[in-house]
C-alpha cells in the first residue's frame, strides 16, 4: 500500500521542472505554440467563407468549393494543432479509425446525395 | 527491488489510461458517423420546405456568427486547460475548464434563443421535411454540447477533490478531445446548414 502510494506521488510531481520532458513527449502533447497557429488559423478559415458569402464576392459552384475547401482545412488544422494527431506514436491505431470512419462517412454523404438525386420529382 | 516494482505497476496502468484514450476516439468516430447520416439528411432534403418558410428567409446569420466564434474559442481554451495540467497547475486547469463551460453555456443558449425564434416565426420541428432535418441534426449537436457541459463540471468538482492524477489526467485530456470534435462538427454545420443557406 506504501508502495502504492509513493508511486502515485512519484507520478503526480511529473509537474516539477526538470523530470517532465521525457514524460511529456510520451503522453502530454501540445505546446501553446501550436495551440496559438491552431486557433489563428482557425479564425481566418472563418472569417474567408464568411466574407465571401456575406458580400457575394463568389457564385454556384466556386463559392461551394470555397465554403467545402474552408472547412475540410479547417478540419485538418484542428485534427494537427488542437487533437495533435500527427504526434501519435506507430502504429498509428487512431489515424487508422479516423481513415476508416471517413470512408464511411463518405460513402453514406456521397451516396445519399447520388442516389436521391434521381429521386427528384422534376 | 521496489523501484522496479513500481515502476511496472506504473506503466500497466500508463497503458490502461492510454487504452482507454483509444477507447474514447473510437467512440468519437462512431459520433462522427452519426453526424455523417444526419448531415447527409439535411443535404438530400433540403429546400422541401412543403410551402413554407425557407431558411434563407429566417436564418439570422449575426447570432449564428457569434455562436461558431464562441464554440472555436472555447476549444482553445480547452487546449489552454490541458496545457495547465500539463505543467501541474491544477488552478489555471480549473480556471480555463471553467472559461470553456462558460463559452459553451452562451453557445447553448444563443443556440436555444435561437430556435425558440424560429418557432415563433413559423419553423417548427414537424413544418416540413426541411426543418425536421434542421433541427435534428442542429439539435443533436446542440445535445451534445449540452451533455458536454455536464461533464465537464463532474470532472471539476473531481479534480477539486482528487487533484491531477492518472485518472483525472486522462479523463481532462478526453474531454478536451471531445470539446475539438464537437467544434469541427460545427464547422460543418456553419459551412453546409448556415452559410450555403443563405448563399
Amino acid at each position: 500500500m506504501a508502495q502504492r502510494h509513493s508511486a502515485a506521488g512519484a507520478h503526480d510531481s511529473h509537474g516539477t521542472p526538470g523530470t517532465h520532458d521525457s514524460h511529456d513527449s510520451h503522453e502530454a502533447h501540445g505546446s501553446l505554440k501550436s495551440y496559438v497557429i491552431g486557433f489563428l488559423m482557425s479564425l481566418v478559415l472563418t472569417a474567408i467563407p464568411l466574407i465571401v458569402v456575406l458580400n457575394h464576392l463568389l457564385e454556384g459552384k466556386a463559392a461551394t468549393l470555397l465554403l467545402l475547401g474552408s472547412a475540410v482545412l479547417q478540419f485538418v488544422v484542428q485534427l494537427v494543432y488542437f487533437m495533435h494527431l500527427k504526434e501519435e506514436g506507430k502504429p498509428r491505431y487512431n489515424l487508422m479509425v479516423l481513415i476508416l470512419g471517413l470512408f464511411i462517412v463518405l460513402t453514406i454523404v456521397a451516396g445519399s446525395i447520388w442516389i436521391m438525386t434521381y429521386n427528384k420529382v422534376a | 527491488m521496489a523501484d522496479n516494482r513500481n515502476a511496472h505497476a506504473h506503466e500497466g496502468h500508463h497503458d490502461l489510461e492510454a487504452l482507454r484514450m483509444m477507447g474514447f476516439w473510437i467512440f468519437l468516430i462512431t459520433d462522427c458517423i452519426l453526424f455523417g447520416t444526419l448531415f447527409a439528411t439535411y443535404v438530400v432534403l433540403n429546400g422541401n420546405t412543403a410551402g413554407g418558410p425557407t431558411v434563407s428567409e429566417l436564418f439570422e446569420m449575426p447570432g449564428v456568427i457569434a455562436e461558431t466564434f464562441i464554440l472555436l474559442t472555447s476549444s482553445f481554451t480547452s487546449g489552454l486547460a490541458v496545457l495547465s495540467m500539463n505543467k501541474g497547475n491544477r488552478k489555471g486547469l480549473i480556471g480555463w475548464l471553467i472559461v470553456t463551460a462558460l463559452l459553451g453555456a452562451s453557445f447553448i443558449s444563443l443556440e436555444i434563443t435561437e430556435f425558440v425564434k424560429l418557432v415563433h416565426e413559423g419553423a417548427a420541428i414537424s413544418t416540413s421535411a426541411q426543418w425536421s432535418a434542421f433541427y435534428t441534426l442542429v439539435g443533436t449537436h446542440g445535445l451534445h454540447v449540452s451533455v458536454g457541459l455536464v461533464w465537464m463540471i463532474a470532472i471539476m468538482i473531481q479534480l477539486g477533490r482528487h487533484g491531477i492524477n492518472s485518472v483525472t489526467r486522462r479523463k481532462v485530456n478526453i474531454i478536451s478531445l471531445y470539446w475539438h470534435f464537437l467544434d469541427v462538427v460545427w464547422i460543418f454545420v456553419f459551412t453546409i446548414v448556415y452559410l450555403m443557406g443563405v448563399m
